[in-house]
């Protein structure tokens, strides 16, 4: 997990790009949340090998970065924490796959590092995809759509408030972190002998505060459900989105348009 | 263990989503059943307290690592199944939505690996059989607690988490994602995540016993009225459990050990007895470079070695396999407490 500092600028930050105004961020929700899995769904499938049939699927996560006026390079360092486990499960294919696939000169290339990478790239664009969601389209329309899809009431709510406690607590247990450090004189970590007492306080205290948020939710009429502000019915445009989407990713599946274009060039 | 969607084929990943969206449906029937929806703003605080909390680094004394807290068996403990598990997956959810912490499209297969056993098996084998048993009824009620709610954090963290490892393997595997072979990688995941399980286990034992002495009642299957009052456990039977915590999961877990060699053994000499291929067709007892001083080595390392592969010279028993697990055990715990005491001696040295 990213550090307490870290993770709390990058709540900041999903919400003021999610804020933003652009035709990728006016879409609805189920039309990109429909897309982005397509793609992933497509992405995914591509064959261990099809090094070059998978490039060309980068262009989707580019092109949608720039019209939604976000820079690619604000998703680069979310990479750290999808590589480490590509990365340790795709490095044993050039060991235990060596068997050659291409000469370039005296370099041969054997078909584990032809699956290394294209595992990689598989993961970039797959974070990619969901970034550009999530950076669009904010916690109210992902819960939003969610309900559409008829996702369980109760687990949806659950992820609304959640959201909103986790922007509250990352500030909290960040005070005290650094409150901890201030007085350990340069200690890493928590010390075993606070090990229960540092989350067990704010447990507590937070488990009383949640008693007193229910009293004052009921008190407004909280019946166990959520209203969506802002909810609007899906246009043509949305669905032309989505099915143009599907029909390009498809095609770029089916056919290798990477290799088509080098023989021509 | 957050997996990423590029380690999934869409079929394995719309297994797992079919068989965590079925779990997430029927916590979330039966907890509207029972009309818990006071609940919520519980689950909601306490889902994003562990959120949190699972960012702060525990120092573990000696190592100069850190570990992190156990997420599904803390909810679990606090909330029952059914919440934690709803919980956990809004938690994973999050995680995967703003901090890209595992692929969208194997959101499934993670709220499987991660909140399920935490929160189902954890719960319903380790947490509530062992709150309900009667070990240490000679015990005054309050301190036996307290020490069940330790044992029942350590090994339901352990246990889960090397539940959820193996999940990973076996959902990588059968992708068909990577070369490495199905034993070699179970050899490569199941040891680190003993050590973090273990490590977890401690952590959020800590923090649920803080829980308990303060406000007994917020845990889950543990009668309040049996508790009395004033009777806290003290450090010294703290430390003998986990004394005894430990040489169980050393003893046991030895018994449990693949006899095929691990992962850089089998990469290196292969496993033909087994029916494996022979890899790198090193020769096991003759490879590397022939020099006087490595004969001489391996002369002295024959000799003071008294528990070559992890047995009892001449000895195949699994008596000889369980007593070299608790003997490695306790050596490495020596070894680990020698160089903190050697590091400290040294450091004060530095500092006068």
């Amino acid at each position: 997990m990213a550090s307490i500092e870290t993770a709390a600028r990058e709540f900041r930050e999903m919400d003021d790009l999610a804020s933003m105004k652009s035709p990728m961020h006016d879409l609805h929700p189920l039309s990109k949340l429909i897309t982005v899995i397509a793609y992933i769904v497509i992405t995914v499938s591509f064959d261990r090998y099809a090094l070059s049939g998978i490039v060309i699927m980068v262009l989707f996560p580019i092109i949608t970065f720039q019209v939604a006026g976000i820079n690619v390079s604000t998703c680069f360092h979310k990479l750290s924490f999808v590589l480490p486990l590509v990365c340790a499960v795709g490095l044993f294919n050039p060991i235990f796959d060596r068997r050659p696939m291409l000469e370039i000169g005296a370099l041969t290339v054997s078909y584990g590092w032809v699956s290394m990478l294209t595992l990689m790239l598989k993961g970039i664009f797959c974070l990619m995809a969901s970034f550009i969601f999530v950076a669009t389209t904010g916690i109210d329309s992902i819960c939003a759509a969610l309900r559409k899809i008829h996702a369980p009431r109760m687990a949806v709510t659950l992820l609304m408030l959640t959201y909103r406690y986790v922007a509250v607590m990352i500030d909290e247990v960040g005070i005290m972190n650094n409150a901890y450090k201030l007085r350990s004189n340069n200690q890493s970590g928590i010390h075993v002998s606070a090990w229960g007492s540092f989350l067990g306080q704010l447990l507590l205290r937070s488990m009383d505060k949640a008693g007193e948020i229910y009293d004052s939710m009921q008190l407004r009429g909280f019946n166990g459900n959520f209203g969506f502000a802002g909810e609007r019915r899906a246009k043509a445009g949305d669905v032309l989105f989505v099915l143009m989407s599907i029909c390009l990713f498809m095609a770029c599946r089916c056919v290798n348009i990477a290799e088509i274009l080098g023989r021509i060039l | 263990m957050h997996m990423a969607d590029a380690l999934l084929a869409p079929a394995v990943a719309a297994t797992m989503y079919v068989a965590s969206g079925t779990a997430t449906g029927v916590s979330a029937f039966q907890l509207r059943k029972d009309e818990n929806t006071q609940k919520l703003p519980t689950m909601a605080v306490t889902a994003a307290l562990v959120f949190a909390g699972q960012m702060i680094n525990y120092t573990v004394p000696g190592t100069g690592s850190s570990g992190h807290l156990c997420g599904g068996m803390m909810l679990s403990a606090l909330l029952g199944p059914q919440a934690g598990f709803l919980s956990m997956v809004v938690i994973l959810t999050i995680q995967c939505l703003f901090f890209a912490d595992g692929g969208l499209m194997a959101l499934g297969a993670n709220c499987w690996n991660m909140a399920f056993y935490g929160c189902f098996v954890g719960y319903f084998l380790i947490w509530r059989p062992i709150m309900h048993s009667n070990m240490f009824s000679k015990m005054e009620a309050k301190a036996a607690t307290g020490l069940k709610i330790m044992i029942a954090s350590i090994v339901g963290c352990v246990v889960t988490l090397q539940l959820g490892a193996f999940s990973v393997v076996l959902e990588t595997s059968v992708s068909g994602i990577t070369d490495l072979p199905f034993g070699a990688f179970v050899a490569l995941m199941q040891p680190i995540h003993l050590a973090i399980g273990l490590v977890e286990g401690l952590i959020t034992s800590a923090v649920l016993i803080f829980v308990y002495e303060a406000r007994p009642e917020l845990l889950q299957e543990i009668d309040v009225n049996k508790i009395g009052i004033n009777a806290r456990s003290s450090l010294k039977t703290t430390i003998i459990i986990i004394a005894c915590v430990a040489a169980v999961v050393g003893g046991g877990l030895s018994l449990l050990a693949s006899s095929n060699p691990d992962g850089l053994e089998w990469a290196l000499f292969g496993n033909e007895e087994e029916g494996y291929s022979a890899n790198m067709a090193l020769d096991e007892d003759n490879f590397g470079i022939a020099s006087s001083v490595a004969y001489s080595a391996a002369g002295v390392q024959e000799k003071t070695s008294f528990l070559p592969d992890y047995a009892f010279s001449n000895s195949d028993s699994a008596v000889g396999t369980t007593v070299s697990g608790i003997v490695g055990s306790a050596m490495v715990a020596s070894v680990a407490l020698f160089i903190c005491f050697a590091g400290r001696f040294f450091r004060v040295k530095k500092q006068q």
